[in-house]
């Protein structure tokens, strides 16, 4: 799956999360997942669940961890696709 | 493992603000908590004044405390020592519930939860409150996170 596409499958996978409407107006690669989008750490739980259902991969609470910005949710999700 | 007993014991929350007298059944998809609402219960006084009803929020902590509190005490008691599942309290983080009757001082409510998933001590549950008859009275999703308490 190309990097839009998934950029766009993780954003709407993030939306119904999101607190801060206009940082996801502008969202990117580089805008941070609670700092900027403002979701409730305690959802990010959720938010991993969600990716591996939509993209079927299982991501370790390691590996969740060291997410912080959209891209990296997005490089995460296309380096588990690939392998 | 915990026994049901042992659950019980290890709930924080203790009257007037303990809505499990019972555990009827525990394990690791599911528990079903029982409680009685005493007539004086604390409450009623304003909800409402010469016509008490029980609140919703307090339905919804009932379901809470077998469906995340008890359930969650005893699925983090088979990753942890007891010492440390006493360390931890489950704080409550987001809810979806729908409510069909009422529940009336003195009655019986039954809660059967489900878990959906238990990951990071985060705890999901499906959750249904009925009374001794059966009848449903609220149902929903409910989910909690279990936090290591502050040291006094």
């Amino acid at each position: 799956m190309p990097q839009e596409m998934v950029f766009e499958k993780v954003v709407t996978i993030l939306k119904p999360f999101v607190k801060a409407p206009d940082a996801l107006a502008k969202v990117g690669m580089e805008t941070t997942i609670l700092g900027e989008l403002k979701v409730n750490s305690a959802r990010l739980v959720d938010v991993v669940l969600e990716i591996e259902d939509a993209f079927d991969i299982e991501v370790t609470d390691t590996e969740a961890d060291k997410v912080s910005t959209v891209g990296d949710a997005v490089k995460l999700v296309m380096a588990k696709a690939k392998a | 493992m915990l026994t049901a007993d042992e659950v019980l014991a290890l709930i924080p929350q203790q009257r007037p603000f303990r809505f499990i007298d019972r555990l009827l059944a525990l394990d690791e998809a599911k528990a079903v908590g029982e409680y009685t609402f005493r007539a004086d219960e604390s409450f009623y006084a304003g909800h409402f004044p010469g016509d008490p009803v029980t609140p919703g929020v307090i339905l919804i902590e009932t379901m809470c405390q077998t469906g995340l509190v008890a359930l969650g005490i005893y699925l983090l008691g088979l990753e942890q020592p007891r010492e440390e599942v006493a360390k931890t309290v489950t704080l409550f983080t987001d809810a979806a519930v729908e409510f069909e009757r009422v529940v009336l001082p003195g009655q019986t409510v039954r809660v059967d939860a489900e878990r959906v998933f238990w990951r990071r001590r985060k705890l999901k549950s499906n959750v249904t409150l009925s009374l001794a008859d059966g009848t449903t009275v609220a149902r929903g999703t409910v989910s909690g996170m279990g936090v290591r308490r502050a040291e006094r």
